[in-house]
């Protein structure tokens, strides 16, 4: 296993690579720069700027001196916020993101997972068709629909929650309920169709034949067989919560790194979002890692290659 | 031969349609699309234009004018719908286009070369698949402008990869069993073997799978729109109309509640009717 993880890290080094060098020279020959996007600058001014932030090198030279940086894990200084560098406010914004990312994921499996064996349990009733339907709304309501309805309803019909901000832990209930909802929805369809699969099998005969209680064959024997095809959606999922959040974070006015990410783009805020690319990279490069890893301990018959 | 060969491919599709038409949710599926593509394609030129605006109205509830109401604009939002949904469904087919052109492609020549030819192109779809991709085309369509036809590319160029595993595995099973090697042995040409035998066993698949793609694609460019990087005015589709109701839902529901409510009954019937076709055409979710 050692060798396993070993072997997909060095792999990730080649990609992760690519992915800064592609980022870096798309934004380079992009129209535009930083300090375009202000009124015009005295061309005086915009020299020293551009000498301040070494943008007057040679193209090679700048990415060279970036890649040095990133080694040492310096993402640089942003261009928009000059006081600050960007590992500040990724330092500043991840945590709020984690968060909302975390929460979102346990309403997605808090949600999911028992609806999805509920269904398959009563197989064919209207408690499955319930659940069936619901997963069908989650997968079919889109995010940018689902939250301003909540929002519509909960926050400003009946005014339990505040319509935006990110404050106290009320404010997390909301957004971490739409980013969810969707991955509750087809987390409880595949915990479904595993679990119908699995419940047809000898061993749970077996164990129903061994006189187990119904409880325990389910939470037990079928439950660890019927995730499989649950845990393979994890990476998906996660890298949907990633971008999702791009949204939640705008429609509920959440402080997050997902915001900052489409405002560094917009504003080519250039080390910025080479920062975030870098970072949302290597976080879902490393969490279809993990995946791959639990995939294999929760199913013996795969292997590690 | 030639009409053995006809009569056992007609059952096998006027089969599937046997089975889909028993799949009510699937044909109402099919019947709403048909009906919103109709509305779509001819609303316009019957109803008020997206762009006359009726500026003593201001933003009205719906009413028997105005079906749907009118936004802050005074402009009909049933019409306004109706033009944007033109958008939506054309960036729909269009992008999936691209991605079934790619997808097809690239997984034909993988499953068909074999080898190791095949075993780095499906590497890189594998690492592919581990990356962030919406956060590529977020990039693309800031920094190259938001432009419709980058659109259409952007988004088929994300959402190929699945179809190309999809197919490449399909022609890898195939291209071994039993009847290609017969048509081979018949002395069939490879063209031949390609067109008559090998594509219209991957077409199930291909089918079921693009029905899929589209409500994916569609989502994509909704989600791009909301964040202001899809369509721009006086363009418009169902993901602006989205993001506009959004802003003014406070006063002004309807705003916000019938284009999603329309769109996510173009999702709920785009993913029925590919259910459908799946059970019906017998397709598992992935074969790799």
């Amino acid at each position: 296993m050692i060798r396993f993880v070993a072997q997909r890290l060095l792999q990730t080094i080649p990609v992760v690579w690519v992915i800064i060098t592609a980022t870096f020279f798309m934004i380079r020959f992009v129209p535009g720069g930083p300090f375009t996007a202000e009124r015009a600058v005295a061309p005086e001014i915009m020299r020293n700027l551009e000498a301040h932030y070494g943008l007057n090198k040679p193209l090679y030279e700048q990415y060279f001196d970036y890649c040095g940086k990133i080694l040492r894990g310096d993402l640089g200084p942003s261009f928009k916020y000059p006081t600050r560098t960007v590992n500040e406010i990724i330092a500043d914004k991840l945590p709020v993101s984690i968060e909302l990312g975390l929460l979102s994921l346990a309403v997605a499996l808090g949600l999911g997972l028992p609806l999805g064996v509920l269904a398959a349990v009563k197989r064919n009733t209207w408690v499955d068709y319930v659940c069936s339907a619901f997963a069908m709304i989650g997968i079919c309501i889109p995010t940018f629909v689902m939250g301003p309805i909540l929002i519509l309803v909960f926050a400003i019909h009946f005014g339990w929650f505040n319509a935006s901000g990110w404050y106290g832990p009320i404010d997390r209930v909301l957004p971490s309920l739409t980013l969810g909802l969707v991955y509750a929805a087809y987390v409880a369809r595949l915990t479904r169709g595993g679990m119908l699969e699995v419940l047809s099998q000898d061993y749970i005969r077996t164990a129903r034949a061994k006189g187990a209680s119904e409880t325990r064959v389910i939470l037990k024997h079928a439950l660890r067989g019927g995730l499989t095809p649950v845990v393979s959606f994890l990476g998906p999922a996660i890298a949907g919560i990633v971008t999702g959040s791009f949204v939640i974070e705008t429609i509920f006015q959440i402080p997050g790194i997902g915001r900052e990410f489409v405002n560094s783009a917009f504003n080519r805020d250039y080390t910025l979002v080479l920062g975030t690319v870098v970072l949302y990279a290597g976080f879902i490069i490393g969490m279809n890692l993990a995946v791959d890893i639990v995939q294999v301990w929760l199913n013996p018959k795969l292997k590690f290659e | 031969m030639s009409t053995a060969e006809t009569e056992r491919g007609q059952s096998l599709w006027s089969d599937a349609w046997h089975r889909l038409k028993s799949n009510r949710l699937a044909i109402a599926g099919a019947l709403v699309l048909v009906v919103l593509a109709l509305a779509c394609a001819a609303g316009p030129v019957f109803s008020q234009s997206y762009e006359e605006q009726n500026l003593d109205l201001g933003a009205m509830p719906p009413s028997p004018q105005h079906w749907l109401g009118t936004d802050t604009l005074g402009r009909d939002l049933l019409a306004r719908i109706l033009y944007g949904g033109r958008i939506s469904i054309t960036v729909g087919l269009v992008a999936t286009f691209v991605a079934l052109a790619i997808g097809v492609t690239y997984g034909a020549v993988a499953g068909f070369i074999g080898g190791k030819v095949d075993a780095v192109m499906m590497r890189v779809v594998d690492i592919l698949y581990a990356l962030p991709f919406a956060i590529f085309v977020i990039l693309l369509m800031v920094f190259f402008g938001r432009n419709i036809f980058l659109l259409f590319f952007a988004i088929g160029a994300v959402e190929w990869l699945t179809m190309a595993r999809i197919v490449r595995g399909q022609v890898m099973s195939i291209k071994k069993m039993e009847f290609i090697e017969a048509a081979r042995a018949l002395g069939l040409g490879r063209r031949r073997i390609i067109f008559k035998h090998l594509i219209p066993n991957v077409l199930g698949p291909v089918i079921v799978y693009t029905t899929l793609t589209i409500p994916a694609v569609m989502l994509l460019e909704a989600f791009l729109s909301f964040l202001g990087l899809g369509v721009q005015a006086p363009m418009s589709s169902w993901g602006v109309l989205i993001k506009d109701g959004s802003e003014k839902m406070e006063e002004y529901w309807w705003l916000l509640v019938f284009p999603g409510a329309l769109f996510s009954l173009t999702l709920f019937s785009l993913n029925f009717l590919g259910d459908g076709l799946r059970d019906a055409l017998d397709v598992r979710a992935s074969k790799d």
